[in-house]
């Protein structure tokens, strides 16, 4: 029960937040863990604040509460920094990543003195390098998997490539783009 | 061999769906329903199976169009949530009281109002005088080996009668967890063929179903379905028997967990078991006797089976996810309130009400209510016998 890593995701609706908790639960999976991946809705309507739950540990999950003292927090969205409280229960032994173009000094006056490892990757950056188009589910996953450490890097990128192979069967032209975004924020998350 | 995979409740269920591959499946597609319909629809659509799938304007169409395909000698099933069932009410005791074996896949949410989609047992348990059997999941796992043990129970000839097959919504119908599933043959083979033995559509032997009843029959009626409900009991361990068999999971009227040597117990129903076990796990660590039953069938009631379970206990806490309202707790309170008095039992209890409209139950929750409960057996004191858990102070 001890090794369940409890990851908190803040998102928009619309955006992906549950989605990204939904990718990495499945490629946690495909490498032998225990997962659990939930969202928590509030009012349905796109661009309302939404957050997204995973568990992931080495045995059996049984506990179908929210999370509340997470070790790791993923803000989708910087703007939900002024008015969703992100660093709520946030252990400081863990750490929050951030999708923001801004540097970190301008994002800490945000985190209520959280006094654990503050990470920061550009999303938006990466997503219109590699595929043209800003979706940050790919690059926030990515971000999440480097600092969490959940699992390996090439067992996700190779369990990755073979769930865009499924998942873009039409669009094949997408996947390299996507596995590029993957592989450039694993060299940017900071 | 055990297929490993990832599924939310809401696949999982339509996936068992897919391999039962039941006859005719009427369903409203949209909100208040479930992903359920949307899966098996792409089912269909994909060819993976041949179910007659009928789209209907209502859920008082979906259970109307459920009972005339059963009444016409076809394996059907609906399925739906919340209002969606609200809205059936009318057809839920047609299909009960015309001894019609048909299954709802149901995923309880809150009723309406305020205005809330998430979940609760209020729907459920609003119709449990239907003469409906209602079987409960703790997890994707339970929801998807309880829907594929629907049809052999609500079938058997000693029973006919519909069946609910109920998983909490969002905390496992949209969670997605791990999960083993069974091979396509396997499950065929275990469901088998329906052979109904009298329907509408059988020329040789002509029959009425859902005629007018006079006084001098209603009431005999009402005592089949009450016959049948009991038979129900024995039918529903045989089918877990034989489940356990093809799956390596043993299923009962409820599990017991740390419940043998108990002294404080939680009588739960649905995903908040799972919560309770580890608040278990948490306080035996600590030297605490305490545990839980996890009640899975709640019709027919195994009454004797739970006032026999927890006659040990010094003090109970039935915790219910839907309030009746009454001023006197909720139905599950009742029911086993009322179990334990025929019992003769000396059991303390309270009736907590807990989870509404989605209101989150944690670890801490029940590690409270064990205190409680300790606190209740020392003193011989019950304060607070209906009291909510986790209200906003």
């Amino acid at each position: 029960m001890n090794q369940t890593v409890e990851i908190r995701w803040h998102g928009r609706g619309g955006q992906g937040a549950k989605t990204a908790a939904l990718l990495l639960a499945d490629v946690a999976f495909k490498t032998g863990m225990y997962v659990q991946g939930f969202p928590e809705y509030g009012p349905e309507r796109m661009g309302a604040p939404i957050t997204a739950y995973n568990r992931i540990s080495n045995e059996e999950i049984r506990v179908h509460s929210n999370i509340y003292t997470p070790q790791y927090v993923a803000v989708v969205d910087e703007t939900l920094l002024e008015s969703v409280d992100v660093t709520a229960g946030l252990r400081e032994d863990g750490a929050i990543i951030i999708n923001t173009a801004r540097p970190k000094e301008e994002i800490l006056p945000h985190l209520k003195g959280y006094a654990g490892k503050v990470y920061t990757i550009d999303a938006r950056k990466i997503s219109m390098a590699t595929l043209g188009k800003y979706f940050p589910n790919s690059p926030m996953l990515a971000a999440v998997v480097a600092v969490t450490k959940v699992m390996d890097k090439e067992a996700f990128l190779r369990e990755m490539e073979l769930s865009y192979q499924h998942k873009f069967a039409k669009k094949p032209e997408v996947i390299q783009g996507n596995m590029e975004a993957l592989k450039m924020t694993f060299k940017e998350v900071q | 061999m055990a297929i490993r995979e990832r599924f939310s409740g809401n696949e999982a269920v339509a996936l068992a769906i897919k391999q039962i591959n039941p006859d005719v499946m009427p369903a409203f597609p949209i909100t208040p329903s479930t992903e359920i319909p949307q899966y098996v629809a792409n089912y269909i659509a994909n060819g993976k199976m041949d179910t007659e799938f009928i789209p209907v304007e209502s859920e008082h169409s979906s259970m109307s169009a459920t009972v005339g395909a059963s009444a016409a000698g076809a394996r059907a099933l609906t399925a739906t949530s919340s209002c969606g069932m609200a809205l059936m009410w009318e057809e839920l005791y047609v299909a009960a009281s015309n001894r019609l074996p048909l299954a709802l896949a149901l995923v309880n949410r809150a009723l309406s109002g305020p205005i809330n989609i998430n979940c609760d047992h209020s729907d459920s348990m609003g119709a449990r005088d239907t003469g409906w059997l209602q079987i409960y999941a703790e997890s994707n796992q339970e929801a998807y080996d309880n829907m594929i043990q629907a049809f052999r129970i609500s079938e058997h000839k000693d029973v006919m009668l519909p069946i609910m097959i109920c998983q909490d919504g969002f905390i496992t119908s949209h969670a997605v967890m791990n999960i083993e599933l069974l091979e396509d043959n396997v499950v065929k083979d275990f469901v088998g063929e329906y052979e109904p033995e009298h329907y509408l559509l059988d020329s040789a032997q002509p029959i009425a179903i859902g005629p007018y009843a006079v006084s001098n029959y209603y009431m005999e009626t009402k005592m089949g379905q009450r016959t049948a409900m009991k038979n129900a009991k024995q039918v529903i361990l045989d089918v877990a028997k034989e489940f356990e068999a093809i799956s390596g999971r043993h299923y009962g009227f409820f599990e017991e967990y740390q419940l043998e040597d108990a002294e404080y117990a939680v009588l739960i129903i649905g995903s908040a078991a799972g919560t309770c076990k580890d608040a278990i796990d948490q306080l035996r660590a600590q030297g605490k006797k305490v545990g839980l039953l996890k009640l899975r069938v709640f019709r027919p009631f195994p009454a004797e089976e739970i006032a026999a379970a927890v006659a040990h206990v010094k003090a109970l806490a039935i915790m219910d996810r839907s309030d009746s309202f009454s001023g006197n707790g909720g139905p599950l309170g009742a029911e086993v309130s009322q179990a334990l008095y025929n019992a003769h039992s000396d059991v303390k209890t309270v009736n907590y009400i807990y989870g509404l409209g989605g209101r989150d139950i944690r670890v801490e929750d029940f590690e409270d209510i064990y205190s409680r409960l300790e606190r209740i057996a020392e003193t011989g004191e019950v304060t607070d016998q209906f009291d909510y858990i986790g209200l906003r102070k």
